[in-house]
């Protein structure tokens, strides 16, 4: 028998039923659900008098639209400032009470943006399917799980039935050898490799990444990888198994221990791609030609190294590349050639699924510690991405850090990635942003999103423009 | 389930690459708890010259005059032809639902981002993929043809034109009949309720920890 990529083994080991017609019947391990895509799939559900079919795999949190001013959260569900959104909100609340769903609530510890609540207390593990209304769920494919986003008849679906409809992807590996200097970050990794392939590159396909650079990678690190994978076209993101998935895992909140733990962490150690397994696609990058990145445009693969320019309507092949570029550069109000490193910000974001986690704070501390925020600067929010990030930065003294550098540091939330609250950007605002899309109007109307890493996003924040953080001298610039 | 059989209708352009969800249905009108009335904000940014609030009413809002839909000629179109990498970004099912609610049957591109294309079949919209030359020639033809029409048939999965052309499309099978038969997909799902129980038992003898552990 050929041998089989990770991708193949996860979906095998959770093939419920073959249908005749191609399709397949996939068992869900685990469902992670947030206020936005969920009343109408909770609602479906009594529509048609049925019951969850499970409880112990559905765990829940409100996100996407809570605010992250203290004062307001301070209050509570019931002080939330926008009605419509309260409701939302209350709505999951209710929901969960009224199914018994396990719901970690506006301020209980535990709290966060979904993807990044669910690795951190452990309940998604190596092996699973987990699926969430929301797309970036690939990023729990940095634990070898199978995940992906769904739509909100899909969250119905699986509360309903603890499966899904569904057509084996292609496989694709996007191989990453060698060794990224210093400054380069995982988020420049996975800009880099949509940069490369673009944003519909992925389509129909599991992306496993394999090759060194990831292999070095923390789980952090590869969760933001992963997290971008639908910003490539793929649904899943994956990396296999190694011991630093095991040590990640142990000891949080719901991964089991004892014998149980031993148990699950020998099959873990399967969860790899076999030597002879074949991928649909493959792509390969080396890390020597990966600087830190910035998106220019308005999607994702409108990126480039901070030391390149702006592409010119004369470099582009068709005349539909000149339109898109148009209308790019007169939506982001830049010239073709501009250096990169000359464009302006007015206010800077690190938060986001793709860049609140611990680690993703102190590299913006790093930057920050002992230097100010440029006077032209209107807003730097830091916005962690979980209650316990948030404890974590705060008992290593990060948010003094931020706070005396002139930054606001936030409760956990969604924010400005896609600012359903009251976090946004003005029209015709440049931000330096850690988020993932910087498609027209994604940070606020008429807003004008740069994505880069969070140590980029900090120099920028100090510098007041767009800088490259290898040469970044702070205060002596 | 809405089914779809064929449809013949007005076709309406939205003529470039990338359209995101975002754009489709921008994220304060995703506050609602509601599946419906989405249409009035369907691509709301570019469609009105003011921002949009969810609850508001539209019918006095300033509109983009040059927003292709909004010309008289688009008037109740019902087909929408765009254009590859359309509905790409978030899962949101509010795009296919803004889409639905504003008059489309059916969508004509060169390609669709994974989730968007799946998420239209559970709401009756057909998402049909045509090649990029084919796309090309019916924006042409809309371009010069005021009035422009479409024929969608799915059983035979063709797009014909007045003017003589039938471009065939691929789709999987099991989506081609829930949309035919409108059919309630959990419905199906749960006649197989012995063998996910099955599964469930066998999955838990092999691996405890899945189960049991969020209480
Ligand atoms: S942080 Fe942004 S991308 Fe991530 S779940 Fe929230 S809104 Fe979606």
């Amino acid at each position: 028998m050929a041998g089989r990529t990770l991708y193949d083994k996860l979906w095998d080991s959770h093939l419920v039923k073959q249908n005749s017609d191609g399709s397949s019947l996939i068992y869900i391990d685990r469902h992670v659900i947030h206020e936005v895509t969920s009343p109408q799939a909770f609602e479906g559900l009594r529509m048609a008098d049925r019951m969850p079919w499970r409880l112990d795999t559905n765990i829940a949190t409100p996100d996407h639209n809570i605010s992250t001013d203290k004062a307001e959260r301070d209050a509570g569900v019931a002080g939330m400032a926008d009605e419509v959104s309260r409701i939302q909100v209350q709505t999951l609340d209710d929901n969960c009470d009224l199914y018994g769903i396990k719901e970690f609530k506006i301020n209980e510890m535990g709290q966060g943006i979904v993807h990044v609540m669910g690795p951190e207390l452990g309940a998604t593990m190596p092996g699973m399917t987990v699926v969430c209304g929301d797309s970036h769920t690939a990023t729990h494919g940095a634990l070898a799980c199978l995940a992906h986003g769904i739509g909100t008849s899909e969250v119905e679906h699986v509360l309903a039935t603890q499966c899904l409809v569904a057509k084996k992807m292609k496989n694709m590996r996007v191989t990453v050898d060698g060794t990224v200097g210093a400054g380069v970050t995982p988020k420049d990794v996975v800009l880099a490799i949509i940069g490369k392939i673009g944003t519909a590159g992925g389509n129909e396909h599991a992306i496993e990444f394999a090759g060194s650079v990831f292999r070095d990678m923390s789980i952090e690190g590869r969760m933001t990888v992963c997290n971008m994978a639908i910003e490539a076209g793929a649904r899943v993101g994956m990396v296999a198994v190694d011991q630093k998935t095991i040590d990640y895992c142990e000891g949080r909140q719901f991964v089991p221990v004892g014998e149980l733990w031993h148990q699950a962490v020998e099959y873990w150690n399967t969860l790899t791609t076999d030597a002879d397994a074949a991928f649909d696609t493959e792509v390969s990058l080396h890390a020597d030609d990966i600087a830190p990145q910035v998106t220019w445009g308005t999607s994702p693969e409108m990126v480039a190294p901070v030391t390149a320019s702006v592409p010119t309507l004369e470099e582009q092949p068709s005349e539909e590349q000149r339109k898109g570029l148009q209308r790019a550069l007169d939506y982001m109000g830049l010239e073709g050639g501009q250096a990169i490193d000359s464009i302006a910000v007015d206010r800077v974001f690190i938060g986001s699924c793709t860049n609140s986690r611990i680690e993703d704070m102190r590299a913006a501390a790093e930057v920050a510690r002992g230097r100010s925020v440029a006077g032209s600067v209107k807003q730097v929010l830091i916005v962690p991405g979980s209650q316990m990030v948030k404890a974590q930065a705060e008992a290593e003294g990060l948010d003094k850090i931020f706070i005396d550098a002139g930054m606001d540091w936030r409760e956990p939330g969604c924010s400005m990635c896609l600012a359903m609250n009251a976090d946004k950007l003005g029209a015709g605002e440049h931000c330096a942003s850690t988020s993932n899309r910087n498609f027209e109007g994604r940070q606020g109307n008429g807003g004008r999103t740069h994505l880069m890493s969070p140590a980029m996003a900090a120099a920028a924040a100090v510098a007041g423009r767009i800088v490259d953080v290898r040469t970044f001298t702070g205060g002596a610039e | 389930m809405k089914a779809f059989t064929s449809h013949r209708g007005l076709v309406g352009p939205m003529d470039r690459a990338n359209v995101d969800t975002d754009m489709i249905i921008p994220k304060q009108f995703l506050k609602s708890i509601k599946r419906s009335g989405f249409g009035p904000n369907l691509f709301d940014e570019l469609r009105y010259m003011d921002e949009g609030q969810p609850g508001a009413d539209c019918s006095n809002r300033p509109v983009n005059p040059d927003f292709p839909l909004n010309f008289p000629r688009f008037e109740g179109a019902s087909i929408l032809l765009a254009r590859k990498n359309f509905g790409c970004g978030s899962s949101r099912e509010h795009a296919p639902w803004a889409l639905e609610d504003y008059g489309f049957n059916a969508v004509i591109a060169p390609s669709y981002a994974d989730i968007f294309y799946n998420n239209c079949f559970k709401n009756g919209l057909l998402p049909v993929i045509l090649t990029e030359e084919q796309v090309d020639i019916l924006f042409t033809e809309m371009d010069v043809q005021e009035g422009y029409q479409l024929s969608v048939d799915l059983p035979s999965q063709t797009v014909t034109t007045d003017s003589g052309h039938v471009f065939s499309f691929e789709l999987d099978e099991f989506r081609k009949d829930c949309l035919l038969n409108g059919l309630d997909e959990i419905g199906l799902t749960l006649q197989n309720a012995d063998e996910i129980k099955a599964y469930e038992a066998d999955r838990a003898a092999q691996h405890p920890w899945v189960f049991g552990a969020i209480k």
